[in-house]
């Protein structure tokens, strides 16, 4: 059973508090919603618990079956799916997924690569180089790319950027079919968002 | 190591792929580093004429050709992934030993385009030769190999700095020093029909500078990546 836990967690920037007093505890087939105005730390926060920036105070811990895990050992079970990051826009689509799938361990063939476009709305443009697609269409594709791992983890910093009403609804899709087995955090202003989670962690008030 | 090593190497090769495919459609360090080479070499040719320099200063003018058309591209390994923000997701998608490797390769495949354009662009404009070709080949592989072994961590480092180019420069140039230093020599012993055994002391030397470097890379890559 993988488990997450953060105790304690706070980050400041110079003197400014971005967030204090943090705890999370999840275990697969629990969600989180961080909820909170712009500029209240959700993006942090998120950064914090993937590991990628170091909190001022506090500890991180992911574990599975009682045994502690280093970034390396849960980085292979997690994915994120944020604005703030881009995929490679000299790639096509399908070069795109099958270079996150070998990076990751895995080949996939011809035809999940069909399912998981399929899934997430861009049947038919595998083909097509992603500098050539609109926003939204981008960000559907980094919704393939984490489910590439069936993710244990899954963090998605504000789920329906750039989505259209059925881009939504493909996203929220997506995060039911993983609810049962994964751990799932969403970072989100938006009050529609907060039905894809359990739990709900308030920030910046 | 990592225990499955067919795995790792694959993952190592489909980095280098990724950069070799998106280098190819986009020719953005290429077009630099050979540009850069064609310019330098023309001008030095013209400023020459017909003088026949030592060999001393010719092998010393041969790498500075060579280090910094590299200057210019092969910090765009990382630049590039971190200016389109990608490095992000490829943090999380695999072992930052595989990045390292994956870039290494290709930094390294870059140097041997270069130096496959650069050398008989060098003998036919400057009109020298290399004596020795089997002890000048030696020097310019073991030369490139720990110039992209050096070049790839420290791109990895200016990366997230606001001036990268002139800080990759600034900062390769103290760390390549004795790498420089060595090649010369052996360059210019190849240059004069020097045997091995007379270059024995530059060549053990640039051995170690690679195995010190890839060495030192390879212990530090996954902090100074993730950080």
């Amino acid at each position: 059973m993988l488990k997450l836990e953060a105790q304690n967690l706070a980050k400041h920037f110079g003197t400014r508090k971005v967030f204090d007093n943090i705890n999370i505890s999840l275990e697969a087939g629990q969600s989180l919603a961080v909820v909170g105005p712009n500029g209240s730390g959700k993006t942090t926060l998120l950064k914090v618990i993937i590991g990628l920036v170091y909190p001022s105070r506090g500890d991180v811990t992911f574990s599975k079956n009682g045994r502690k895990l280093e970034f390396e050992q849960y980085r292979k079970y997690l994915s994120l799916v944020a604005p703030y990051f881009s995929l490679y826009d000299s790639l096509t689509a399908g070069e795109n997924l099958r270079f996150f799938a070998k990076v990751s361990g895995h080949v996939i063939k011809r035809t999940e690569q069909h399912e998981l476009l399929q899934q997430v709305g861009l049947e038919g443009r595998g083909d097509d180089f992603v500098s050539s697609y609109s926003t939204g269409m981008k960000q559907r594709l980094k919704y393939a790319v984490a489910m590439l791992k069936r993710p244990k983890i899954l963090l998605v910093d504000e789920p329906g950027t750039n989505l259209d009403e059925s881009g939504k609804e493909m996203a929220a899709n997506l995060l039911n079919r993983l609810r049962d087995d994964s751990i799932i955090i969403i970072a989100t202003n938006d009050k529609k968002e907060y039905a894809l989670a359990g739990e709900f962690c308030q920030l910046g008030g | 190591m990592p225990a499955n090593s067919v795995n790792w190497a694959a993952k190592v090769l489909a980095v280098t792929g990724k950069d070799i495919i998106s280098e190819f459609r986009t020719r953005f360090a290429v077009n630099a580093i050979v540009m850069f080479a064609l310019v330098t070499l023309t001008v030095i040719s013209f400023a020459l004429g017909v003088l026949q320099p030592a060999a001393e200063i010719m092998a010393a003018m041969f790498w500075i050709i060579l280090f910094f058309a590299a200057m210019s591209g092969l910090a765009q390994a990382f630049i590039k992934e971190e200016e389109s923000g990608t490095a992000l997701i490829l943090k999380l998608s695999c072992d930052g030993i595989v990045i390292f490797f994956g870039k290494f390769l290709f930094n390294l495949l870059l140097l041997i385009v270069l130096a496959i354009l650069i050398v008989p662009l060098f003998i036919v404009l400057l009109n020298t030769t290399a004596e020795n070709w089997l002890l000048f080949i030696a020097g310019l592989v073991l030369g490139m190999i720990g110039l992209s072994g050096a070049t790839t961590i420290i791109a990895a480092i200016v990366s997230k700095a606001s001036i990268k180019g002139a800080l990759f420069t600034v900062l390769s140039f103290p760390i390549l020093m004795p790498l420089l230093a060595a090649v010369i020599e052996i360059t210019k012993i190849a240059f004069i029909d020097g045997r091995f055994s007379d270059a024995a002391a530059p060549i053990q030397m640039l051995i170690a500078f690679d195995v010190v470097m890839i060495t030192l890379s390879v212990m530090l890559f996954d902090f100074v990546w993730r950080h």
